[in-house]
């Protein structure tokens, strides 16, 4: 089977700082990854090099694209990465007005990204808006309502949504259910299961919660200072964890 | 079915003074399809961690498992989930579920896991649960909330959904009445007619010598009291 996304020896430094670096994997159709870290670690960063938003120092990101197989989509030209992040890849972000049009109204924000990959016409696009607000459990009355008019919890749905929309292969996400309160949590990862396995979506899951994880990811990384210390599946790492850090981590958790 | 052959195990505690303590010391087991075998010894003589490294939940740090041609000892994530989708099952002690989903789709979500139509996997998700006396109206509940009884069963219906060829079973008639427990151990009787093979923890010894072919004491591979 190929990899749907191959990484490969690829590091990121902040001047003299590292960023991250020596990370590789290869994540299969289908797999959840969970990448865990205290802040600083550089998980945000490996996400951000592994969707494109940043440029890594060296190594290669490669993607098995539709047409091409396996292309490395650090020296891919912008316009194709762009094509990729707006049709195969999903990018969803911590804080839900980063990946919203706070201007727009809901059913924009879904239409929106259909119309980046030459959906026109109105009506289909406002039943697929509609579809997709009602997976993701936002009543259909408001979806000519702006994200602005939206509680939290609701805010990220709707990011969730206008994301899946395309229908996406690869879905990389930042911290999904931080800031939330736990029933919201709660909610949002159930919704975010049932999406990956009718949709099977692969997806990377970058959370300091370990819990999460544990519920939504088949595999973990953890990373400290820069660097990958640990890999394997979630409920091996988290139970039978062989790395010094990831026992601290893992011990840490305070039980309810 | 499973070959378990000369494993070890050893936890280091890094924030411990690295401490190391070795439990499992060439641990070998047989187990052909349609036989069930229960481990034995006293508590802390390595029955779970034995479950637990099968299960691909502990790593194994020499030796082999064998669960049909895949070794778990050595197989990368990917297989041991396929593994665990289609092959080995697993009724651990406790049920562990995301918050808020319905007893139905708890007990459905493996049959959904392997590509079952929805409508077939919810009509054997309320076929088991009423076997097992579940009352209905719970089945739209999470069993987050359930008595350790009605827990217990939950787990046990969701572990007997897909007819997985390998299961293993870690205390399934702990906490159930008499009626329940003759169900599930007619359930087990199920599996091992059609096929399955099983290793179980069972402290119940009535349960145990009726159900089981054979037992196997895990003392013997436990440094420090074999030797």
């Amino acid at each position: 089977m190929t990899p749907l996304l191959q990484v490969e020896n690829i590091a990121k430094f902040y001047g003299a700082r590292i960023g991250c670096a020596e990370v590789s994997f290869d994540l299969y159709p289908g797999e959840v990854m969970g990448i865990v870290g205290e802040s600083g670690s550089g998980k945000s960063t490996l996400l951000n090099l592994l969707a494109g938003h940043l440029v890594p120092d060296r190594g290669a990101v490669r993607f098995d694209t539709r047409t091409g197989g396996l292309r490395d989509t650090v020296t891919m030209s912008e316009p194709e990465r762009r094509m990729l992040s707006r049709t195969d890849w999903a990018f969803v972000h911590q804080h839900a007005r980063d990946g919203l049009r706070m201007n727009v109204s809901a059913g924009g924000n879904v239409g929106e990204r259909l119309m980046a990959v030459s959906a026109r016409h109105y009506g289909e696009i406002r039943t697929q808006a509609i579809d997709w607000l009602g997976r993701v459990e936002i009543l259909e009355d408001r979806i000519d309502d702006r994200p602005t008019a939206f509680s939290g919890g609701m805010q990220q749905r709707l990011q969730i949504a206008r994301n899946l929309v395309t229908g996406p292969r690869l879905v990389f996400m930042d911290e999904p259910t931080g800031g939330l309160d736990v029933s919201v949590q709660a909610r949002l990862l159930d919704l975010l299961r049932g999406l990956v396995r009718e949709m099977g979506l692969s997806a990377i899951i970058v959370t300091h919660d370990l819990a999460v994880v544990r519920l939504l990811a088949d595999r973990l990384m953890v990373m400290k200072d820069g660097h990958v210390i640990e890999t394997g599946l979630t409920d091996q790492v988290l139970d039978d964890p062989q790395h010094a850090y990831t026992q601290l981590l893992v011990s840490s958790v305070l039980q309810v | 079915m499973i070959s378990i052959e000369n494993v070890c195990k050893s936890f280091v505690l890094h924030n411990q003074g690295a401490a190391e303590i070795p439990v499992m010391q060439g641990a070998s087991l047989k187990v052909a399809a349609g036989e069930c075998v229960a481990l034995t010894g006293a508590s802390g003589a390595g029955k779970s961690t034995l479950m637990r490294m099968i299960y691909g939940n502990y790593l194994t740090a020499s030796g082999r498992i064998m669960i049909g041609n895949l070794d778990v000892a050595t197989a990368a994530p990917r297989e041991i989930i396929a593994l665990r989708r289609g092959t080995l099952g697993y009724v651990s002690q406790f049920l562990r579920v995301v918050p808020r989903v319905s007893t139905l789709d708890v007990v459905a979500e493996p049959l959904m896991a392997t590509g079952a139509a929805h409508a077939q996997a919810m009509q054997t998700a309320r076929a088991l649960l009423e076997r097992l006396n579940i009352p209905e109206r719970l089945w739209t509940l999470s069993p987050t909330t359930f008595s350790g009884g009605e827990q217990q069963r939950v787990n046990i219906a969701r572990g007997f959904a897909y007819p997985y060829p390998a299961l293993l079973l870690d205390e399934p008639t702990a906490s159930l009445d008499p009626v329940n427990r003759a169900t599930v151990l007619d359930m087990i009787a199920e599996a091992k007619a059609r096929g399955a093979a099983i290793i179980g923890i069972f402290h119940d010894h009535a349960a145990r010598d009726l159900i089981c072919d054979r037992t196997h004491n895990m003392t013997q591979y436990t440094p420090g009291i074999a030797a």
